[in-house]
């Protein structure tokens, strides 16, 4: 395999960089880092998964389908993207148009020993995106690029995937709210009103 | 004929018409679903209704996670499989078991009764085991006339408490494949 370029990025920044660009996007984490990353802002708008590992596509693609009118962002992490691999294919097959797929890639399980992904084997997201009927999907590793990104993510249209490269660098769990039912029902009610408890 | 004193199935099925009707009834915007013969019907209900959204999914677990945003974004929603994708669900109730998130599974039943095929008997075998060991409500349906109460009883009951229902549609109901001779 040829060298492949690596992610310098680190994902704290790219997660403020993300967060100050929100606008009123719905957001969904996936477990692990990325579910800490968005938990340093903490936000109504924001359902964070701390399990569940593949869940985040595909509950990002109900939360999409079940409210057309706003946009979507699923942030996840490279490993748990790799297990819900075939919501690609599902997401792709179902074509939302208010979705935005986004893996903080660092390459490797950051959460259980920094264990290699296949992402660190050249296996390539932003091309199985595009086969999957992805209308736009890129790959990102600079500030450059990642700030002309950003509005696309949180504001475009159709179903966009980015890969964002990030280094390996770690930080502690910076969010205290686990509790599922009460981030559940913050968002709902936030979403919804009233309509929440109905 | 042999098998003479198991009826095969004669008369064209009317309970996939009527859980579509429970669907309509309760307000199910969102169906997910791996097929399953015994799902065909009520499928192709649901893909000719403009109202719901019907996803066709590569794995159940799919499924689950699906509904579990549509419930955040405010629709009511149905997960269709057969008993063998039960197993592939587990780890993914954790996030409705921990979530208080409500889940309407239909599970049509397979290697229970009279199967031929003994693959699907460890996973038939263990499909309503699996799924009240990790928390989930099991309600069963054995005869065509009971299926549209049983749906309904349970769909009121997942959507007012919060919390995850199985209706596990018997085998006997999907009918029995003679493979006696």
């Amino acid at each position: 395999m040829t060298e492949r370029r690596q992610g310098t990025m680190d994902r704290r920044d790219v997660a403020a960089a993300m967060m100050k660009g929100r606008g009123d996007a719905l957001i969904v984490t996936g477990l692990g880092s990325t579910c800490y990353d968005f938990g340093t802002q903490d936000h109504p708008n924001t359902f964070y998964l701390w399990g569940g590992m593949g869940a985040a596509a595909m509950l990002g693609l109900g939360l999409a389908l079940a409210q057309p009118t706003r946009r979507v962002v699923v942030v996840t992490g490279d490993g748990e993207m790799l297990m819900g691999f075939g919501a690609f294919a599902t997401i792709g097959a179902k074509a939302p148009k208010n979705f935005s797929l986004v893996v903080i890639d660092n390459e490797h399980y950051s959460e259980t020993g920094m264990q290699p992904t296949h992402t660190r084997r050249g296996i390539d997201l932003e091309g199985v995106a595009r086969a999957c009927n992805f209308g736009s999907a890129e790959t990102i590793y600079t500030e450059a690029e990642l700030a002309k990104t950003i509005p696309e993510i949180f504001a475009g249209t159709g179903l966009l995937f980015r890969d964002i490269k990030v280094n390996t660098k770690r930080y502690p769990m910076s969010s205290r709210l686990r509790d599922g039912s009460h981030i559940k029902n913050r968002f709902r009610e936030n979403l919804l009103g009233a309509k929440a408890f109905d | 004929m042999s098998g003479a004193h198991v009826p095969t199935e004669t008369t064209a099925r009317v309970w996939p018409r009527d859980i579509y009707d429970v669907f309509k009834q309760v307000g199910i915007e969102q169906v997910a679903y791996v097929p399953d013969a015994g799902h065909a019907r009520l499928i192709q209900d649901c893909e000719a209704d403009n109202a719901m959204n019907v996803v066709s999914l590569t794995t159940e677990e799919e499924g689950v996670a699906m509904l579990a945003g549509g419930w955040l974004g405010g629709k009511r929603g149905a997960l269709l499989m057969q008993s063998s994708g039960v197993g592939n669900c587990v780890n993914m109730l954790s996030v409705v078991m921990e979530g208080r998130f409500p889940l309407l599974m239909v599970v049509t039943m397979r290697g229970e009764w009279g199967e031929f095929n003994p693959w699907q008997l460890p996973m038939g075998q263990s499909t309503a085991k699996v799924l009240e060991d990790i928390g989930v409500y099991v309600q069963r349906a054995e005869r065509p006339e009971e299926v549209r109460d049983v749906v309904y009883a349970a769909a009121q009951m997942t959507f007012s408490s919060n919390r995850p229902i199985a209706v596990l549609l018997g085998q006997r109901l999907i009918g029995f494949k003679d493979w006696s001779k």
